[in-house]
């Protein structure tokens, strides 16, 4: 970069612009370093505080017990990366996970409900999307269709709990490949595996730079000629097949599907995407910090059980900090602006 | 014929309309209304007194989405607002006394200006995307409420609590008059001076109506301050309905019935035109909805199903491609019918 730079202009000192540019290319980092920053300062502090708190079981059982917001935050990742937004995530849940457990309460095999259930989440996201791409409406409001849609759906499907005995589903959530005491179960492996997939995808597919171009400016991918209808629809459909994963995990990990699963589960699972240094207005943002979100958010939570406090701090501080982060992306937004 | 077709409010109305036949042909007592020790029963009244709190929520809304903004937070300002005096009262020598529940009152809504200036100043000084701005307290709130309420749900006996929800004043429910003075200072303040105007030039354009000389820092804030104290009396006409502060429950998914009734009676969400004579309208809509779907004898959780078909049509409605392929339609019959003068004026 410095070699090919062209000689200083009279009026300028030669070495601000190189570093404001060197700068500049980490820029959209800054708001996911600082998560995981945060992340760092949570895990050191409460280890200092408590003296127990980095354990390999510990670690273990905030990706065990998290694994179905990771799958969340994944999908919701694509959505806000085009500057969209899907409420239904929760609910999409909720759904899948007891349609699941009501198909297998009444003996269908395995191999047919896992994919029936990715279905479900898939065909409310693909509704979402159309809504969204071919009649204009707005994400929210065509999400909040389908949030209303997803949980009512799965009071239709059953208005209590269902036990799920599956031994395929219970397996995933009890089998612990250990190493030492750290141990990891299907249910994160999966989680994992969908993290590192869609990051590839977002980061090497022409796929994953429409969904950036979409974010940036619509209106000019749509001028370069990008399929931005088709990419709109499918980011839904992602959230909606993540959802469909997530009523999986959550039925596997709670050893039952509950329509009121996940009520509430969409705003903290857009708090660990903006946490995780996604830009709301889109076209900025990564997978791996909208882990790091979900790390965050978990973390807390596990501080907190920790102390013995209220759960109800845990909703306190995640707002507090959703605060903190908007304002430090309000400044990055500010900034750009100026230039 | 022409006008009353153009109409905004012409597919609120028809929906409405729709509802009432249809209750009405599954249960002729549904426009009954009986008279009880001069005060007056039945199911429309019902329907008024329970729409109170979303009447109060979604003027608040249609304010703030005149803007160009929305609130989230209004659920979980309710569930404060309800928290705090009945917590007041539970903890008040006097739980019985008038001077007691007006201060339990005064502090609940009192805090939910403060929650509403909070949503303004994040919105109109820090200059963040209302979603995300009102998301904090949407997600902070409830867990306020329920410090405040230490986790559990609180329930006190107190008459002239009771009376705010379930009291009687000459011969109608009180909440009633609660949604009647709040939609008549809306009306006055926004029609009858220009504040409106000013509010729907900040919604069309920001930038432009700062530079015509429109303080729309002031108007954006005062907004958020409306829908926060509008929905402090809702929490706690909410929470004198079932004498509780339930902080979980209080005004769960309010604020999505809120921006759907907003949305049914026309005012769009992209700001500017508001309709609040449209919102009043959209709420009694999904009150009525509602009321009809527990009459069905459908469960009421699954109520959610019939909301989402709403909004699906109403969007429908809305969207400019289906009116593409209607207005489509409507030209090729016209032209059918008579071919003569799209020769004419071909």
């Amino acid at each position: 970069m410095t070699a090919i730079a062209p000689p200083p202009a009279a009026d300028a000192p030669p070495a601000r612009p190189a570093l404001g540019d060197r700068l500049r290319r980490f820029a959209p980092l800054s708001p996911t370093l600082a998560a995981v920053a945060i992340l760092v300062v949570l895990f050191v502090g409460a280890e200092l505080t408590f003296g127990n708190f980095i354990t390999p079981r510990n670690l273990s059982a905030l990706l065990l017990d998290n694994a179905y917001l990771i799958m969340l935050a994944v999908g919701l990742t694509f959505v806000i990366l085009t500057g969209g937004i899907d409420l239904s995530v929760g609910s999409v849940m909720a759904f899948t996970g007891i349609l699941g457990a009501k198909m297998l309460a009444d003996g269908i095999p395995v191999l047919v409900v896992l994919p029936a259930m990715i279905l479900g989440g898939a065909a409310i996201g693909a509704l979402i999307g159309a809504l969204v791409q071919y009649f204009d409406v707005q994400p929210f409001i065509a999400s909040l269709a389908g949030l209303f849609l997803a949980r009512g759906f799965a009071f239709v499907v059953s208005l209590s709990s269902i036990r799920v005995e599956d031994p395929v589903v219970l397996w995933l959530q009890s089998t612990r490949l250990r190493i030492g005491d750290w141990y990891l179960t299907p249910t994160g492996i999966i989680a994992l595996l969908v993290v590192a997939i869609a990051a590839a995808v977002l980061r090497w597919t022409r796929f994953g730079r429409t969904v950036y171009a979409i974010g940036g400016s619509e209106q000019s991918a749509r001028l370069m000629g990008l399929a931005v209808g088709r990419t709109k629809v499918i980011v839904y459909l992602i959230s909606g097949v993540c959802g469909g994963l997530a009523g999986l995990m959550l039925t596997a990990y709670s050893g039952a599907g509950y329509p009121l699963n996940g009520v509430g589960t969409e705003l903290d699972a857009i708090a660990a995407v903006v946490i995780g240094g996604t830009l709301l207005a889109g076209g900025q943002g990564y997978v791996l910090g909208s882990l790091v979100g979900v790390l965050v958010y978990g973390g807390i939570k596990s501080v907190i059980s920790f102390t013995g406090a209220d759960q109800s701090w845990t909703r306190i501080i995640i707002g507090g900090l959703l605060l903190l982060f908007i304002i430090v992306q309000r400044l990055i937004v500010a900034r750009a602006d100026r230039r | 014929m022409r006008a009353v077709l153009r109409s905004r409010l012409l597919w609120p109305v028809l929906a409405l309309v729709a509802l009432v036949v249809v209750n009405t042909v599954a249960r002729p007592s549904f426009l009954g209304i009986t008279v009880r020790d001069g005060e007056l029963y039945g199911s429309l009244i019902d329907i008024l007194r329970n729409s109170a709190p979303l009447m109060l929520v979604a003027l608040g809304m249609t304010i703030v989405i005149a803007t160009r903004g929305i609130d989230l937070s209004v659920g979980a300002i309710m569930a404060v607002s309800g928290s705090v005096s009945l917590t007041f009262i539970d903890s008040s020598s006097d739980p019985d006394g008038v001077g007691t529940v007006m201060i339990a009152i005064a502090m609940g809504v009192a805090l939910a200006l403060l929650l509403g200036v909070w949503n303004g100043f994040l919105v109109a000084v820090l200059g963040i995307q209302p979603i995300i701005a009102t998301l904090v307290l949407m997600l902070a709130g409830r867990g306020v409420a329920l410090l405040i309420t230490d986790g559990f749900i609180t329930t006190v006996t107190s008459a002239p609590y009771r009376f705010m929800a379930q009291g009687y004043l000459v011969g109608l429910p009180f909440a009633l008059y609660v949604s009647l003075v709040a939609i008549a200072v809306i009306v006055l303040l926004e029609r009858r001076t220009a504040l409106g105007m000013l509010t729907e030039a900040v919604g069309i354009n920001p930038s432009a109506s700062r530079l015509a000389g429109v303080r729309s820092r002031g108007i954006v804030w005062g907004a958020y301050i409306a829908s926060g104290v509008l929905s402090g009396v809702a929490g706690i006409l909410y929470s004198s309905n079932i004498m509780a502060a339930d902080a979980n429950a209080a005004g769960l998914y309010i604020e999505l019935y809120a921006i759907l009734a907003v949305v049914l009676g026309g005012t769009s969400l992209m700001g500017g035109r508001f309709s609040i004579v449209g919102t009043v309208i959209g709420v009694l809509t999904i009150q009525t909805l509602l009321s009809t779907i527990t009459f069905l004898g459908v469960p009421p959780a699954v109520s959610p199903v019939f909301m989402a078909a709403a909004v699906i049509i109403v969007v429908l409605i809305q969207s400019p491609r289906v009116h593409g392929w209607t207005s489509a339609a409507a030209a090729r019959l016209r032209a059918r019918r008579t071919p003569e003068r799209t020769e004419v004026t071909a």
